[in-house]
C-alpha cells in the first residue's frame, strides 16, 4: 500500500469525523436534551411491571421527539429515557438511582415495588430527585418525605370502592384474601382486610399466601376455596399469576367473584384463563375504549408499532412522563430545581390528553397523605369479559 | 385428603420430569446445569409459538420443542461445555459457564418472546369431579399421564437401548467406559441433548396448564436442584423419587400449614437441611459420588 493511499484514507476518515462532530454540534444547538430516568424491574417474573413503564415512556418520548421536541420555557428539548433494571432488588434499585444522579437526572419514574421505592428514598432526597414509584407505603408520600409521587391508585384507595360496589351491587358478604409472600402483596392484603371489615364484610381467609414463582396454584387454592367465599381477592397479584390463579380457582369449582386492585392485561388473561376469566374485576387507567381519547388511541398504535404488542398496564403507566413534562412546562425553572417542581405541584392543572371530555391532570393525595404527592389518574374499575375489559365504574382520588 | 394426594401426584410427575434432564447431565458430565430452567422456558415458548400462535396441532408443537431443545443442547455441549472442560480442570469453570448461560438465555428469551405471561388453549375441556372430594380437570389428568409416560419411556430407553447403556456406563465410570470403546465425546453430546430435550418436553407439556413467561427459568432450576438433592445427584431413580417427594410435600404442606401463613417452603427447606446433614448424598446417591 502506498503512502499516498494511506494519507488519502486518513484524510477521508478525518473529514468524516469532523463532519459527524459538526453535525452533532448543530443538532445540539437546535434542541437540548432532557433526560428522564426509569429505575424498576424489567427482568424476571415481574418484568411486565417495569417493561410496561419503559415502553410507555419510550413511546411517548419518540412521539414528542418526532414532532420536534417539547418546548419548556424558551428552550426546546429532545427527550431521552435512561433506564435501569433493578431486578426487583432494593440494592440494585439504589445503584440505579445513583446512576441517575451521575447522569444529572432530576426526574425518575419507578421503582415498581415497595422495598425498592423505600430503598431509593435517601438517594433521591439527598440528590434532589423527584421520583414516581408504583409502591404504596404511605410513609413515602407523607411529610417529612416530599420527593416521591405515587404514580397510580393505591389499593387502600381502590379496594374500599370495589368492595363497597360488590357488596351493594352483587350481594357479596364473605371475602377470602390470597397474596404472594412478598412485601407489596402482603401489605395490600392487610389493607384489603381492614377495608373489607370496615364495610361489614366477613373475612373468611386472610392468611393464605404463595411463593411468587408458583406455577401450579391448585394446591394453594384448595384450602382457601373450602371456605366458600362470595369474593376471592387476589391481593397485589402480578399479571403473570392472575390467569393461573383464576383458572385454578374455576377448575376447582369456585363460582364466586374474583377481584384484584392491581392493573392487568386482557391478552394475558385471555391466553392464560380464556373464558374462565370472565367476570374478573381489576383496576385500570384510561383502560376502556369508551373513555379513551384519540390521543390515547394513537399512543396505543405507536406503542404497538414500536414494540409489537400493547400492554394494558400502560393505560396507567402512560401518565407519569406526561405529568413530569407538563409540570416542567408549567414552571420551566423546575427543570433542574425540584423545589420549584414541588411548588408547582400545589396548583398544577392541565388537560388530560388521554381521556375524552374535560378530565384534567392534577396532583392529589391530600386525604391519603396530607399533601399532594400522587398523580390523578382515573380509577377505572373493569370487568374482564371475552378478551376485553368493560368499565364497571369510574371514580377519582382526592 | 383425596384432593391433596391427587395434587401431590400431579405435581410430582411434572417435577420428576423436570429433574430427570438435570440429573442426566450431571451424571454424564459432572455439570451443574444452572440453565436447565431456561431450557424448560424455551420449550414452553416453542410450543406456545407453534400451538398457540401458528395453531398447528399440539403434537407437532411438542415434537418441535423436543427437537429444538435437543439441537440447542447438543450445540451447548459441543461448543461451550466441551471447550471449557478441555481447557480447564477446575469444576467451577463449568458452573460459571452454566450460570452465565442461564443469564444469557434469560435475556435472549425476554428479548424474543417479551415480558408477558403466555398461555395456550386447553387441550381438553371438562373436569373430573367426584362429589367435590376430588376435582381434577381432564387436561391435568392428560398431562400427568403424558409426564409419567415420558418418564417410563426415558427409563426404558436408558435401560435397554445401546445409547442408554453407553450413557449409563459413562455415568458410572468415564475412564472405564472410554477403555471399553465408548465414544465419550459423542455420548456426552447425546446426553446433554437428551437432558435439554427433556426440559423442552416438560416445558411444552406444562405450557398447556401453567403457561410460560420469560422470568421463570431461575425458579424452575432451583426446584429442579432441590429434587436432585433429595433423590441423589446423578441418579435417575433418585430424581424421580425427589420429584414425587417434593410434589407431595408441597401439596400436604400447603393444605396442613395454610393457616400459619406461607411456611410450607420454610418447613421444606428446613427439613432438607436436616436431611442433607444426615445423608448428604441424598436418598439414592452414593457418598463417593
Amino acid at each position: 500500500m502506498s503512502k499516498a493511499n494511506v494519507f488519502s484514507r486518513r484524510t477521508v476518515i478525518s473529514a468524516i469525523a469532523v463532519a459527524l462532530a459538526g453535525s452533532m454540534v448543530v443538532a445540539g444547538a437546535s434542541a437540548k436534551e432532557l433526560k428522564i430516568g426509569f429505575v424498576g424491574v424489567t427482568s424476571g417474573p415481574a418484568a411486565a411491571w417495569g417493561t410496561s413503564n419503559v415502553r410507555s415512556m419510550k413511546t411517548s418520548a419518540a412521539w414528542i421527539n418526532e414532532t420536534g421536541g417539547v418546548k419548556i420555557g424558551d428552550e426546546t428539548y429532545q427527550i431521552t429515557i435512561v433506564t435501569f433494571d433493578d431486578q426487583k432488588d432494593p440494592k440494585r434499585a439504589i445503584a440505579g438511582m445513583e446512576k441517575m444522579v451521575q447522569e444529572g437526572i432530576h426526574y425518575v419514574v419507578g421503582p415498581n415495588v415497595d422495598d425498592g421505592a423505600a430503598a431509593v428514598r435517601p438517594v433521591a432526597e439527598k440528590n434532589n430527585i423527584m421520583y414516581f414509584p408504583y409502591a404504596f407505603p404511605k410513609s413515602l408520600y407523607q411529610k417529612p418525605a416530599s420527593n416521591a409521587v405515587l404514580g397510580m391508585i393505591a389499593n387502600y384507595q381502590s379496594g374500599p370502592a370495589i368492595y363497597k360496589y360488590l357488596r351493594d351491587e352483587r350481594g357479596v358478604k364473605t371475602v377470602a384474601f390470597i397474596a404472594a409472600n412478598e412485601s407489596d402483596p402482603l401489605s395490600q392484603r392487610d389493607g384489603g382486610v381492614v377495608a373489607a371489615k370496615a364495610l361489614g364484610l366477613e373475612v373468611v381467609a386472610d392468611k393464605d399466601t404463595y411463593q411468587n414463582d408458583t406455577r401450579d396454584f391448585v394446591p394453594v387454592l384448595t384450602p382457601v376455596l373450602r371456605t366458600k367465599p362470595d369474593l376471592l381477592v387476589l391481593s397485589g397479584v402480578a399479571p403473570g399469576n392472575a390467569p393461573l390463579l383464576i383458572r385454578a380457582a374455576r377448575e376447582l369449582g369456585y363460582t364466586g367473584l374474583i377481584s384484584t386492585e392491581t392493573a392487568q392485561d386482557a391478552k394475558v388473561l385471555e391466553e392464560g384463563a380464556g373464558e374462565l376469566a370472565n367476570g374478573f374485576i381489576s383496576v385500570g387507567g384510561a383502560s376502556t375504549p369508551e373513555i379513551r381519547s384519540e390521543v390515547m388511541e394513537e399512543f396505543i398504535e405507536r406503542y404497538i408499532k414500536m414494540f409489537g404488542e400493547y400492554n394494558d398496564e400502560s393505560n396507567t403507566k402512560v401518565y407519569a412522563l406526561e405529568y413530569i413534562i407538563e409540570t416542567l412546562k408549567a414552571n420551566p425553572k423546575a427543570i433542574d430545581d425540584v423545589s420549584e417542581f414541588k411548588k408547582t405541584m400545589e396548583t398544577f392543572s392541565a388537560p388530560n390528553p388521554y381521556m375524552k371530555g374535560d378530565a384534567v391532570l392534577k396532583y392529589v393525595g391530600m386525604t391519603s397523605f396530607g399533601q399532594k404527592r400522587q398523580v390523578s389518574v382515573p380509577m377505572v374499575v373493569n370487568e374482564y369479559r371475552d378478551g376485553k375489559f368493560i368499565t364497571l365504574f369510574i371514580a377519582e382520588v382526592d | 385428603m383425596e384432593q391433596v394426594i391427587a395434587n401431590g401426584l400431579y405435581l410430582g410427575a411434572q417435577y420428576a420430569l423436570i429433574a430427570l434432564g438435570l440429573t442426566l447431565i450431571f451424571a454424564l458430565m459432572n455439570i451443574l446445569n444452572f440453565a436447565h430452567g431456561q431450557l424448560y422456558v424455551l420449550g414452553g415458548f416453542v410450543t406456545y409459538t407453534i400451538y398457540g400462535q401458528l395453531e398447528l396441532p399440539f403434537v407437532v408443537a411438542l415434537f418441535a420443542a423436543a427437537v429444538t431443545l435437543a439441537v440447542i443442547g447438543a450445540f451447548i455441549e459441543r461448543f461451550l461445555f466441551r471447550t471449557v472442560i478441555k481447557r480447564s480442570i477446575r469444576e467451577e469453570s463449568t458452573m460459571l459457564l452454566a450460570a452465565g448461560l442461564a443469564f444469557f438465555l434469560d435475556a435472549v428469551i425476554l428479548l424474543i418472546f417479551g415480558e408477558k405471561q403466555r398461555g395456550v388453549p386447553k387441550l381438553i375441556n371438562g373436569i373430573f369431579n367426584w362429589d367435590f372430594r376430588l376435582v381434577m380437570p381432564y387436561d391435568r389428568i392428560l398431562i400427568g399421564f403424558l409426564a409419567i409416560l415420558s418418564i417410563v419411556t426415558f427409563v426404558l430407553y436408558m435401560q435397554y437401548s445401546k445409547t442408554g447403556r453407553a450413557m449409563r456406563a459413562l455415568a458410572q465410570d468415564r475412564v472405564a467406559a472410554q477403555l471399553m470403546g465408548v465414544n465419550v465425546e459423542r455420548y456426552s453430546m447425546i446426553g446433554f441433548a437428551l437432558g435439554a430435550m427433556l426440559a423442552g418436553v416438560v416445558g411444552g407439556l406444562l405450557v398447556t396448564i401453567t403457561g410460560v413467561n420469560s422470568g421463570i427459568g431461575g425458579p424452575i432450576s432451583i426446584k429442579a436442584f432441590m429434587m436432585v438433592m433429595i433423590g441423589g445427584a446423578g441418579v435417575i431413580s433418585g430424581a424421580i423419587a425427589g420429584g414425587f417427594i417434593l410434589g407431595m410435600m408441597e401439596s400436604v404442606g400447603l393444605t396442613v400449614l395454610h393457616s400459619y401463613g406461607d411456611i410450607t417452603y420454610l418447613v421444606i427447606f428446613a427439613s432438607l437441611m436436616v436431611f442433607l446433614s444426615i445423608r448428604p448424598q441424598g436418598l439414592m446417591g452414593k457418598p463417593w459420588g
